[in-house]
């Protein structure tokens, strides 16, 4: 750019320099209006869940409650004027979201490392069709699976129990490909030294390997976390005992028996209160991890 | 790699955990689907079914409601997908043209990425809310969005808005890596030609990262044809629609899984819906690809 400048006339310059100015300022415009599109419904829900039912109910939009009404969250957990549908408690919620998500993730973790080492290191026979095979399950759509999951769930009893809710998701075919290609990239020349050195396969893998591939690891532990806390398909089919709720799906029925009855008008402030105490932990680990979840996400390319 | 080792052992000992899980978990379920779609009235209550044909087909194409899920879902994809692609791919390349704020812009849009689709269901719900909802007081209206007698259009619009608000930040952050890997020497050539911008987006931006393009459509494609938890939060009752009309926006996952609530549950119907999807699914990848091979540059 510097060089271009140098061969145009002052004139040819002022109207190259006003051009450029112009493009950023439309350019930040709309990517000021694109953050406030993004922004403006944590706002409505943080806002919301500090107001009172005649702040709610007024026929202007209030931009900020006159006074901040913790009370809502309060009303969360103590169910003081039965807003939310009896048995349903927020801890109970929080425990159980946080059992499964720690169990997945460390069972996800055990499965995912063992055979993506299987596949980048190991030779046995059938492996590429093997690996092929899983490949072609990727491709089909995990609501098909659900269907006869629902039934074994059923048929063994497990209905509201923690098995139900975990085992199912205690490997990926996806992660394990994904892993298996940042074990791939470890050169070859590392493991002949291991072996000179008298380690075993599996002491490499856990001396060299799970070092080297740290950064791939917790980003799957991160992503995992985040699966189990926005899950809400499967543990609202296994699940209808309150007590077993988790976060996403005790969310939606803490509030459905007011709603279904008499709409949302009376309960929207405790409703976003409900809304913003789901939100906000994720958000919180978002900020702390924020480096490992983008890189992890642009670099895994998991779909939203 | 050492072609010479034996491994055998040791690879059965690592992959059994997988294994084990996969094969319960996700081959039988798979396979199971097959079976299960062609055995005529099969339900989970009774056990039984009658013989081996296509009866479940042919009732979930007799069933008006599976037409209504499929229209919901066609037009949800065709129209959310493109708005939010075309979109995704202008923020990521504003951004990539920017320094000042470039991370803080990246952060923002990156949130509704690790937000509960539930929790901002509902605040969707809120938002457009007859009474209360802060579009309606604000703009001083009176529309029933997505409430008692809200019309298809507008909670259509709803819906959109929230899945394009809520798919943005996916989109944004695989071009955003794609325009970063582009040499920069290509931009330099356009800018020693004085190339306009718009003719350097055409010729230069999108040839380049056209295989993330392809990737986010197929991927994009098919999450969109999966919706589900996005409709039932909008409407906070686990519903498809508002209390008058609870089908209104059902889609085709949501049409599958009614099946496994229904009385009996008919998982022989369940499973031929599932197959229907798949089979959607499939022929959507296998057109991209071959459009892919044609225009996408390598």
């Amino acid at each position: 750019m510097n060089h271009s400048e140098l061969f145009l006339d002052p004139k040819q310059m002022k109207v190259y320099k006003t051009k450029k100015i112009l493009f950023s300022i439309v350019l930040y415009s709309f990517l000021i209006l694109v953050a406030l599109f993004i922004i403006i419904p944590f706002y409505y829900m943080l806002v919301t869940s500090l107001k009172t039912v005649e702040e709610i109910n007024s026929d202007q939009f209030i931009f900020f409650p006159r006074s901040w009404m913790w009370e809502n969250y309060s009303e969360l957990f103590t169910n003081k004027n039965g807003t939310i549908t009896k048995g349903i408690s927020l801890w109970t919620m929080y425990k159980n979201t946080i059992i499964v998500a720690v169990l997945t993730t460390t069972g996800t973790i055990i499965t995912v490392v063992l055979s993506a080492f299987a596949f980048a290191r190991l030779n046995f026979k059938g492996r590429e069709l093997i690996f092929s095979i899983l490949l072609m399950t990727m491709m089909i759509p995990g609501e098909i699976y659900v269907i006869t999951n629902y039934q074994t769930i059923g048929s063994l009893g497990w209905r509201n129990t923690y098995q139900a809710l975990v085992l199912p998701f205690v490997t990926s075919v996806f992660y394990t490909f994904f892993l298996r290609q940042t074990f791939k990239q470890i050169p070859n020349e590392l493991y002949l030294a291991a072996k000179v050195d008298g380690t075993s396969d599996f002491g490499y893998l856990i001396k060299i390997m799970i070092p080297i591939a740290k950064a791939t690891i917790i980003t799957i532990i991160i992503l995992s976390m985040i699966g189990t806390w926005n899950a809400y398909v499967w543990p609202s089919l296994v699940t209808n005992d309150k007590s077993m709720y988790l976060v996403s799906n005790g969310l939606l029925e803490m509030f459905k028996g007011k709603v279904e009855q008499s709409g949302p008008d009376s309960i929207l402030n405790v409703q976003m209160a409900g809304s913003t105490m789901v939100t906000v932990p994720l958000l919180i680990v978002f900020i702390l991890l924020r480096k490992y979840i983008m890189s992890g996400v642009s670099r895994s390319g998991i779909k939203g | 790699m050492l072609e010479y080792k034996k491994d055998g052992w040791k690879a059965a000992i690592s992959l059994a955990p997988a294994m084990i899980l996969l094969a319960v978990f996700t081959f039988w379920p798979i396979l199971n689907a097959f079976r299960m779609a062609f055995m005529n009235d099969y339900s989970m209550s009774s056990g039984k079914w009658d013989g081996i044909g296509i009866r479940n087909f042919i009732y979930i194409f007799k069933d008006p409601t599976f037409w209504t899920a499929l229209k919901n879902t066609c037009i949800m994809v065709f129209i959310s997908v493109p708005i939010t692609i075309i979109l995704g791919l202008f923020i990521a390349v504003g951004l990539n043209s920017i320094k000042k704020l470039q991370s803080t812009f990246q952060t923002i849009f990156f949130l509704p990425y690790v937000t509960n689709t539930i929790a901002l269901g509902l605040v969707f719900g809120a938002m457009f809310h007859q009474y209360d909802g802060f579009i309606n007081q604000l703009f001083n209206k009176n529309i029933s969005w997505i409430g008692a007698g809200a019309s298809y259009t507008n909670a259509m619009i709803v819906l959109m808005i929230y899945t394009v608000w809520n798919g943005l930040a996916f989109k944004i952050i695989v071009f955003l890596s794609g325009l970063q890997s582009i040499d920069k020497q290509y931009y330099q050539a356009a800018q020693i030609d004085a190339t306009p911008r718009g003719r350097v987006f055409r010729r230069i931006t999108v040839p380049l990262l056209s295989p993330m393009i392809l990737y986010i459509t197929i991927t994009s494609l098919i999450g969109a044809f999966k919706a589900y938890s996005s409709v039932i939060s909008i409407f906070g009752t686990g519903k498809y629609g508002p209390g008058s009309d609870p089908k209104l926006l059902i889609t085709i996952v949501g049409y599958v899984y009614e099946k496994l609530w229904a009385s009996g549950v008919p998982l022989g119907e369940a499973a031929a819906g599932s197959l229907i999807l798949f089979a959607i699914i499939l022929a959507i990848t296998l057109v991209q690809l071959q459009v892919g091979k044609k225009r996408v540059h390598y």
